[in-house]
Order: C-alpha cells, then sequence, then structure tokens
C-alpha cells in the first residue's frame, strides 16, 4: 500500500541541488557586495526565494507529493506575501 | 512502547504523518513569517540605522553558517533515501553527519555571540542603550530574538533527528517505516529554509 508513493530520490539529484544552492548563496553575497541602492534588498530576496524554492521542491519532495500538499504550501506563503502587502499599504498610506 | 507491541492493529500511516508534520511547519513559517514582518517594517521606518547596525556582523561567520546548514540538509535527505535504499549503516552515518554539522552551527553562534556580547551589545545593555538610536537598538533586538529562536529550532531538530536514529538503530524506522525519519529531515529543511532569508537579511544587505 505505501508502496505505491515511495519515490526514492538518487544521491545525485541532492549533490546537483546543493551545488545550485551554493552557487546561489556565493552569487548573493558578490550581488550584495556591489552597491546598488535600493536593488540591493529586491536581489537578495530574490536569490533566497529561488534557494528557499529549490529546498522546497527537491530536499523536502514537494515535486514528487500529491497536487493537494503543493497547494497548500502555495498557500501558506500567499497568506505570508497578502499579510506583508497589507502591511505595508497602512504604513505607506497612513 | 510495551502497549504499542501488544496492539493487535498497528497503525501507520505515512500520508497522514506527512501532512501533520507539514501543518506543523505551516505554524512555524507563519512564525517566522510575522517576525520577518516586523523586521521589513522596522527597517523601512530606520533605513540609515539599519544599514549601520547590520555593518556589526560578520558576513563571513554567515556565510560559513549558510554553507553548513546547506550540507547538512543535504545529508539529511540522503539519509531518508538511504533508508528506502535499505541501507541502514549509510542512513545513520549521512545523519550522524547532519547532526555534527549542526553542532558546529551551534558553536559557530555561541562566538559570533559571544563577540557581540564583549563589544557590549545584548538585549537591554547599557552600550545599546546610551550609545546607539532606536533604530540600531530595533535591529539589533530583532537579530537576537530572530537567530536565537532560530538556533532554539536547530536545537530541537537535532533533537528529533536523535531520535530517528536512535529507532533507525533498533529497527523500529525501516524502509516501509520510514515517515519519523522523513519527518525529521522536513522539520531539518524547514530550519534551513528560516536560515536562507535570515542570513542575507541580517548578515548581506548593509
Amino acid at each position: 500500500m505505501s508502496n505505491e508513493k515511495h519515490h526514492i530520490v538518487p544521491y545525485r539529484i541532492y549533490i546537483y541541488i546543493l551545488l545550485a544552492l551554493l552557487a546561489l548563496t556565493f552569487a548573493s553575497i558578490e550581488i550584495t557586495s556591489i552597491e546598488l541602492g535600493k536593488y540591493t534588498v529586491a536581489g537578495a530576496l530574490v536569490f533566497a526565494t529561488i534557494k528557499s524554492f529549490l529546498v522546497l521542491t527537491y530536499f523536502m519532495h514537494l515535486k514528487y507529493d500529491k497536487p493537494y500538499i503543493k497547494i497548500m504550501v502555495a498557500f501558506v506563503f500567499a497568506i505570508f506575501i497578502v499579510t506583508t502587502i497589507i502591511t505595508f499599504l497602512d504604513y505607506l498610506y497612513r | 512502547m510495551e502497549d504499542s507491541k501488544q496492539m493487535t492493529h498497528d497503525h501507520y500511516d505515512a500520508e497522514a504523518s506527512k501532512i501533520g508534520m507539514w501543518l506543523f511547519i505551516f505554524t512555524e513559517l507563519l512564525l517566522f513569517g510575522g517576525l520577518f514582518i516586523i523586521y521589513s517594517v522596522y527597517r523601512f521606518m530606520n533605513p540609515e540605522a539599519f544599514h549601520l547596525a547590520a555593518e556589526e556582523l560578520d558576513t563571513f561567520i554567515g556565510a560559513l553558517n549558510t554553507v553548513l546548514l546547506l550540507v547538512s540538509s543535504m545529508t539529511i535527505a540522503m539519509a531518508t533515501s538511504a533508508l528506502q535504499l535499505k541501507n541502514k549503516k549509510l542512513t545513520l552515518l549521512l545523519s550522524s553527519v547532519t547532526v555534527i554539522i549542526g553542532l558546529v552551527f551551534l558553536v559557530n553562534k555561541y562566538f559570533e555571540w559571544e563577540t557581540k556580547f564583549s563589544h557590549g551589545i545584548w538585549p537591554g545593555s547599557e552600550h545599546m542603550l546610551e550609545t546607539m538610536s532606536q533604530g540600531e537598538i530595533l535591529f539589533f533586538g530583532l537579530y537576537f530574538i530572530m537567530t536565537g529562536l532560530h538556533a532554539l529550532h536547530i536545537i530541537i531538530g537535532l533533537a528529533i533527528i536523535g531520535v530517528a536514529m536512535w529507532k533507525v538503530h533498533t529497527g523500529t524506522i525501516h524502509e516501509n517505516r520510514a515517515a519519523l525519519l522523513e519527518n525529521a529531515g522536513l522539520y531539518w529543511h524547514l530550519v534551513d529554509i528560516i536560515w536562507i532569508f535570515l542570513f542575507p537579511l541580517f548578515y548581506l544587505i548593509t
């Protein structure tokens, strides 16, 4: 019963993902050391978002999970983003 | 333990375990999410002070800890694969590597905080209250709360992985009953994701 959904991820996939994550980490250190003004924050957050996406998809097996788990995770991140936007709308226009 | 052996219906549902773990992870994400919103608002209100205070942090030790956590995330993910491939020895080896890296992370954190303390920087310290602006005090308050709460999660994660390793050793966790090790892995990856955001926000954006 439990065998059907057991997807064994090969070790090399994890090694590739780790290499990608390390590359993104060093890229984000490099890019924030350049003076980009306002865009530094945006740049660092874009890198962090890509990294967390890789961790969620491969390390946390979302790629191999059923769709409803992916939808739930996406929903939680959507709640967080909406809350952040509403908070900032409040601070920007009060 | 004795009771579970006597039970005639050994109830095991890998999918339910996974959903339970994810629901818990959602609460954790929103807990840290709230702190990240507080950080963003205070940063928005005190851009210069945050810029100045962040210079105090050591990017090297932050980057080192990032690399450590990423590698440990890979090893615990591999441990699940090893278990499913029925390689118990490799499972225990990879989990031990994760635990050791987690401990090194905490040692680094100790030295990092120790440096701050020796500079007179800790929540409510006289040095902070007398020489720092409101924005810098907020930055260091958030720094200690967020990295401290994260370090607490590392300690809990290590304990969960430790329990999982013991159960792999005794044979309670095996290739057809891997949920606890997988969930320990999920928790560890959550800790990794939080650090992925903490690192640039505190150490890089100066």
